[in-house]
């Protein structure tokens, strides 16, 4: 039977998908359904004197109207941050409470302040209206790089300074700056970016008032997580009477961790008013509600010396955090920041300082890479500058750091298990000529454009989060993953994972894996997801996690079932488990060649009964019936996925316009179960990266207000933004679980941002410009060029 | 209120509805037909188009009055006996989708394209689709499908 890891499954999701037979949460409707809309801050920052929903309630249609009063009267309890970071100086992190309704002050322009349930949408919106609410506005908190001077925003957390957190030696570092030859420095902005899931954020709640069961349909990435935090720190229900249920979503990328205002708020209202409620979010209200990615303000240094070697590296960076700390917000800027700062390259010295600020603006949260790309676009800036200033080869110079054994002892945090940087490297040159630029170069500008080229190699530290690695840093939570297998009597397998598919594509993969291990064919193998009625707790999907630690429960489930029809076979084919072999769906002994197959197996499992005409169970003594097994996997490491892209870009000087021309990708995910599926999210990512590189920027006016918060504002990339991206593959196996499998849906938008904005630098002769490189910021640089290019002039 | 009486995957359907109301909230709501969505409030995402007289049209900007007397076709509509349109074969076999959510209006926006061009090169595709935004597939597969099934119609 041939292997179906590895191969081009076209995907078993995607004739539903294709037909208009998807299920996302605003495609359900319920009976008797209410239609929720919510009163949201207009201000960035402000007191809530009075509200006033006396001539709302009496408007057509409004069936109820609740405020932050009546939530906090019941105790239902607020938003959470996940992870605990103590600051350098030992201090525990300031976190504020976050009430799912605001209550006495307002502190993000969109920020929920109450809600309205009508009979119909236009009456809920209407009613929206006419609800007054009284504020005293107050100077809001905007900028980051500013925020610690600004006024205190939550009372008690001075400075707004949410943790100052370090890691590394600093007076290592120092020593070694003190014997470079050459300090590199950049002072760098990553910018704010919306993640933007096509399908807005949604919920519909139905309350069963004889089982007094909330059912919650939602657009979330780890339905069980949602229930468990709203269960445990909400306080809507007790989990057994909390349904969360995550149909299909369209799209994650980090923005449907959380557990939102929205949710909490139609949970707990459908009870008090015992009728469903819906509730669909329009763009603009996820633009200002739905947690952002990045903005980071950074200023760092690599010491190095004259032949291009890397003695140290400093890294101060000043995180937004948004106005409340959310479930990722705090460990995305520290633990999944810092540990990557230092790249692929053997440092012997290093530290990251980040100070976490709140600001009157959205919670800024994980988002595709979380963390990572920020860490790589800071080192891989400066390698890039370093070459620069040395005059040494972009890519001589990597390779002259790059470790040369693995498993690799990282300076800060990790022990990276396996890889081969510089064969992605080298394969990277091949595949983009890199040797052949010079001559692209000229003829470009023979053209009067300017054409650039540049390199980053990443590694990255996902499969998120073996408990051992992250509880020695200090952290409290570890993230297994969970699965089911259910061997069914009649031959069918549904395999039930905690993680969840929002485009990643599981029910094929998944599938494959299983189907693989169980040696079956895939079309009886059904992988069953987001429903926290079905099956077992799970963390859910996001920091490409889904394979390397979901995958792996599935792997260890599926071995437990084999392990288990082996015995059966033993017992039914009288003869030690040893004198089996287990191939292709088939015990078989060995020097008879007598076989069961595992559906024979299965079903006696179930039915055990008569063979042979004698009434004798085929189950060994002491065997349990039924074919169904769990595994709750925990990794003993991250997975390290790393590789090497080259892009090339062309510059119109007269209008500004970059044009991506070239883009080579070149990955190392360990072994690959699906290559259609890891293409497609590496051409996703890199995208999303190019976005944030080339067009994207989420604009805070000074007072707070988002002026990009529509797609007529909030520039996302179109599909003539793009050339055809070239990708090609490594391979060295992980060492942390047993399929040899690392993450691959964050890659690319961690490699792609460094690597455009590297090409774009070179284009302009090394002249430093902040992301997004949009059209009228490199007109401006092209102007400010030396020499300007002859025919541009 | 007004009534809306047209044509949708070959069948006639006739409503009462407020005079506002747009064509995706008719097909969603009034028809059931889900599978016509919404991305956003300013016509800019292309998940709703579908096809009113043969021509792909943002269904979220359209009033279903304005419309009457029309044919409509959504992404329900393009299966004939039982068999996926070549296009959506072609999505499928080209792995063009993969959240889902900006798929039907990406389809249907793409059959329109082959009816004006039967061989279109990837800078045409890739300019015809400027009004359909995807943030899964960095569109490399969209237009790899579009390809694929120029080359099947």
């Amino acid at each position: 039977m041939a292997s179906l890891v590895g191969s081009r499954v076209e995907r078993k999701e995607d004739k539903r998908l294709l037909t208009g037979k998807g299920r996302y949460t605003a495609d359900i409707n319920i009976a008797n359904q209410t239609y929720a809309a919510f009163v949201r801050s207009p201000h960035a920052r402000a007191k809530i004197k009075k509200i006033d929903i006396s001539k709302a309630l009496k408007a057509s249609g409004v069936v109820e109207i609740l405020t932050g009063e009546e939530i906090a009267a019941d105790k239902i309890g607020g938003l959470i941050a996940g992870w605990a970071i103590r600051s350098e100086d030992g201090s525990e992190m300031k976190v504020p409470a976050n009430p799912p309704l605001a209550k006495d002050s307002a502190n993000f322009v969109g920020e929920p302040i109450a809600v309205v349930f009508a009979e119909s949408l236009d009456e809920a919106k209407a009613a929206v209206d006419l609800v007054k609410v009284d504020y005293k506005v107050l100077k809001g908190v905007i900028n980051t790089a500013e925020a610690m001077k600004g006024e205190t925003i939550h009372d008690g957390i001075d400075k707004n300074l949410c943790y100052d957190w370090l890691l590394g030696d600093r007076k290592a570092v120092e020593e070694a700056f003190a014997k470079a030859d050459k300090i590199i420095k950049v002072d760098l902005i990553n910018n704010r970016c919306v993640p933007n899931a096509m399908e807005p954020r949604a919920c519909v709640v139905d309350y069963n008032t004889a089982s007094e069961e909330i059912t919650l349909y939602t657009t979330s990435q780890n339905p069980h997580l949602s229930r468990l935090i709203m269960s445990a720190f909400g306080g809507v229900a007790p989990e057994n009477k909390l349904r969360v249920v995550a149909p299909d979503v369209g799209g994650g990328f980090g923005s449907k961790i959380n557990v939102y205002n929205e949710e909490i708020v139609c949970s707990w209202a459908s009870k008090k008013i015992e009728r469903p409620i819906k509730w669909v979010a329009e763009r603009t209200e996820s633009f200002l509600t739905d947690t952002h990615g990045r903005d980071h303000v950074t200023h760092a240094e690599l010491a190095v010396t004259n032949d291009g070697k890397f003695l140290a590296f400093k890294n101060e960076t000043i995180a937004n955090l948004g106005a409340y700390a959310r479930v990722f917000g705090t460990v995305t800027p520290t633990y999944l920041f810092g540990p990557c700062a230092t790249g692929v390259y053997t440092i012997p010295a290093a530290y990251t300082n980040v100070k976490a600020v709140y600001t009157n603006t959205a919670p800024v949260d994980a988002y595709r890479g979380a963390g990572r790309p920020e860490a790589t676009y800071t080192i891989e800036r400066l390698v890039e500058k370093a070459a620069m200033e040395l005059g040494i080869d972009r890519t001589e110079i990597r390779m002259r750091n790059f470790p040369t054994e693995f498993p690799f002892k990282q300076t800060l945090v990790h022990t990276v298990d396996s890889g081969d940087y510089v064969a992605s490297l080298e394969k990277a040159k091949q595949m983009s000529d890199y040797k052949g630029f010079e001559v692209r170069r000229k003829k470009s500008e023979a053209n009067g454009k300017l054409r650039g080229i540049g390199v980053s190699s990443y590694f990255e530290a996902c499969g998120i989060a073996p408990s051992a690695v992250v509880m020695s840093l200090g952290c409290g939570v570890g993230l297994w993953e969970s699965s089911e297998v259910r061997f069914n009597p009649t031959g069918q397998v549904s395999v039930y994972t905690g993680a969840h598919s929002h485009g990643q594509g599981h029910d094929t993969t998944f599938a494959q894996i299983a189907a693989d291990e169980l040696g079956v064919g895939l079309d009886v193998v059904d992988v069953i997801h987001g429903d926290t009625d079905k099956g077992t707790f799970g963390m859910g999907t996001y920091g490409s996690r889904s394979l390397a630690v979901g995958g792996i429960a599935i792997v260890n489930a599926c071995r437990k079932i084999v392990a288990k029809g082996k015995r059966v076979a033993a017992k039914m084919l009288e003869v030690s488990e040893d004198e089996i072999n287990f191939k292709d769906g088939e015990f078989v002994v060995t020097k008879s060649n007598k076989k069961k197959t595992i559906g024979e197996i299965a079903f006696a499992c179930y039915l055990p009964g008569s063979r042979d005409s004698e009434f004798k169970s085929p189950l060994p003594e002491g065997e349990e019936p039924g074919l169904i097994e769990t595994s709750f996997f925990d990794p003993s490491n991250f997975s390290f996925p790393a590789g090497s892209h080259i892009a090339e870009v062309e510059i119109n000087p007269e209008t500004g316009e970059v044009k991506v021309e070239k883009y080579t990708a070149v990955d190392d995910f360990g072994r690959i179960v699906n290559p259609l599926v890891v293409e497609g999210q590496v051409h996703g990512g890199i995208a999303q990266g190019i976005g944030q590189a080339l067009h994207e920027n989420t604009e805070y006016d000074e007072t707070g207000q988002l002026i990009t918060a529509s797609y007529m504002d909030y520039t996302m990339p179109r599909a003539d933004n793009f050339p055809e991206f070239n990708l090609g593959f490594t391979c060295t196996h992980a060492t942390s679980n047993p399929l040899g499998v690392k993450g691959c849906g964050e890659a690319g938008a961690i490699a792609s941002p460094p690597t455009i904005m590297n090409a774009v630098i070179d284009a302009l002769g090394g002249q430093e410009i902040t992301m997004p490189a949009t059209a009228e910021k490199v007109w401006k640089a092209c102007k400010a060029l030396k020499k300007p290019n002859s025919k541009a002039a | 209120m007004t009534k809306v009486t047209i044509e949708v995957n070959g069948k006639k359907v006739s409503k009462d509805v407020p005079d506002h109301t747009i064509l995706s909230v008719f097909l969603r709501d009034n028809l059931n037909l889900t599978g016509t969505h919404v991305g956003c409030d300013t016509s800019q995402c292309g998940a709703c188009v579908v096809h009113v007289d043969g021509k792909s049209i943002k269904s979220c900007s359209t009033l279903a009055a304005d419309i009457n007397g029309s044919k409509v076709t959504t992404i329900e509509g393009l299966v004939k006996d039982g068999k996926m349109h070549p296009m959506q074969e072609a999505f499928k076999k080209m792995h063009g989708l993969q959240c889902g959510f900006c798929t039907p209006g990406m389809v249907m926006s793409a059959i329109d394209l082959l009816q004006n061009k039967k061989n279109p090169n990837d800078t045409e595709i890739r300019e015809w689709l400027e009004g359909n935004i995807c943030r899964c597939t960095g569109y490399q597969n969209i237009v790899a499908a579009v390809k694929e099934a120029a080359s099947k119609m």
